[in-house]
């Protein structure tokens, strides 16, 4: 089945891992700037990295067929210096130009401190500014329902329009709130400390199919390029009929990223749908 | 009870996941031995408290466990710290009443 990984961090992956995908029926992958695992020493390293997400990346996608496309910011583990960070958001004006960039991310919070919450705002007035659509990066762990709210009411004051905006990590314990307020869901598939592919099943059964997706957001840590495919298995193995696994990663992604006139649906979403 | 969203029945449900559960539960009943048998370092660690605090949620009868279990390990609070010292977390809140 032709499937869309909207949030994996190919930097960290081998070119074994394209291909992996690409065989498991990937047609297109959406990559958020994020931590390296290691704070870097300055804005020209920031430079660096979104050449390689919107030059480098697309042509090691290309070459096994799948699409690259990614989101520019300053990450929010790397945000607690606000002179740094302004100085790596003052680049992003310029990378907002490459064909592949769908928006502003994944901005957000990871401690929920005050600095984070500054450049946060700073981050959605930006991409106001030039009309982006923005995606969430949610803490983990003990401060992901503070640090979600946190996030919303900010998107909330700055008066973003939520159909614009995917709140990404959510769990059993903010997806509700975060689709009420009608924002777009992600589900993180993790080996360790985020959702599960059934824990993901379990979530689409209680809180409905409308708004929500999956994805491996693999990087650099314990992570799975795969986990995608392999909560379609998971879908399959539970009696969900094939429908199930195209709405979540392949209809819903394309609607939500066909906002961004930079999102070119791939050729085989055309494909027909299987009735479930 | 929740509305029936699972397209297996609950027979199906069992034959497909307990076997898995069964070793899961394992796994946690021997950390806790392991705990036991460990010495040194400190007595108290707010991580154990709130473990063995959500473990009874599991069979309290009510639904929604998940969902129950990650709100009682959340901070609960609504302002943003003053300054983060640490990118990590710890898996529950340090200040919370465990």
């Amino acid at each position: 089945m032709a499937y869309i990984d909207p949030h994996i961090h190919m930097v960290s992956r081998t070119t074994d891992d394209y291909r992996r995908m690409a065989e498991a029926g990937c047609v297109a992958i959406t990559e958020p700037a994020f931590w390296a695992g290691f704070d870097r020493s300055s804005p020209a390293a920031f430079a660096d990295y979104f050449r390689q997400l919107t030059q480098v990346e697309p042509k090691r996608a290309a070459a096994y067929g799948i699409d690259h496309y990614c989101w520019l910011c300053i990450n929010p583990k790397e945000a607690e210096d606000p002179v740094f960070a302004r100085e790596v958001i003052a680049l992003v004006p310029e990378f907002l130009k490459a064909d592949n960039v769908l928006g502003i991310g994944e901005i957000g919070l990871n401690k929920n401190s005050k600095n984070e919450m500054a450049i946060l705002e700073e981050q959605i007035e930006l991409a106001k500014q030039h009309n982006q659509m923005i995606l969430v990066h949610t803490p983990h762990l003990e401060d992901k329902l503070k640090g979600t709210r946190l996030t919303m009411d900010a998107l909330k004051n700055a008066d973003v329009d939520p159909g614009r905006v995917l709140i990404d990590h959510v769990e059993e314990h903010t997806v509700a709130e975060v689709l009420d307020r009608g924002f777009w869901a992600g589900m993180t598939l993790y080996p360790d400390s985020k959702c599960t592919p059934q824990r993901a099943v379990d979530i689409i059964e209680c809180f409905g199919n409308e708004r929500i997706w999956i994805n491996s957001a693999g990087d650099w840590g314990p992570s799975d390029p795969l986990s995608v495919p392999k909560c379609h298995r998971e879908m399959h193995r539970r009696g969900h009929g094939p429908s199930l696994a195209e709405k979540i990663s392949l209809h819903n992604p394309i609607a939500f990223l066909s906002q961004s006139s930079a999102f070119k649906p791939p050729c085989e979403a055309a494909r027909p749908t299987v009735s479930a | 009870m929740p509305s029936p969203t699972c397209p297996l029945d609950v027979g199906k449900t069992v034959d497909l996941y307990f076997m898995e559960h069964r070793a899961k539960l394992l796994d946690i009943a021997a950390f806790l031995d392991r705990l036991d048998r460990s010495s040194g370092g400190p007595a108290d660690d707010v991580r154990i408290r709130a473990l063995k605090q959500v473990i009874p949620l599991l069979i309290d009868g009510q639904g929604n466990r998940t969902q129950r279990i990650l709100e009682r390990l959340s901070d609960h609070t609504s302002e943003p710290i003053p300054a983060a010292h640490t990118k990590a977390a710890i898996g529950v809140d340090p200040h919370g009443d465990y």
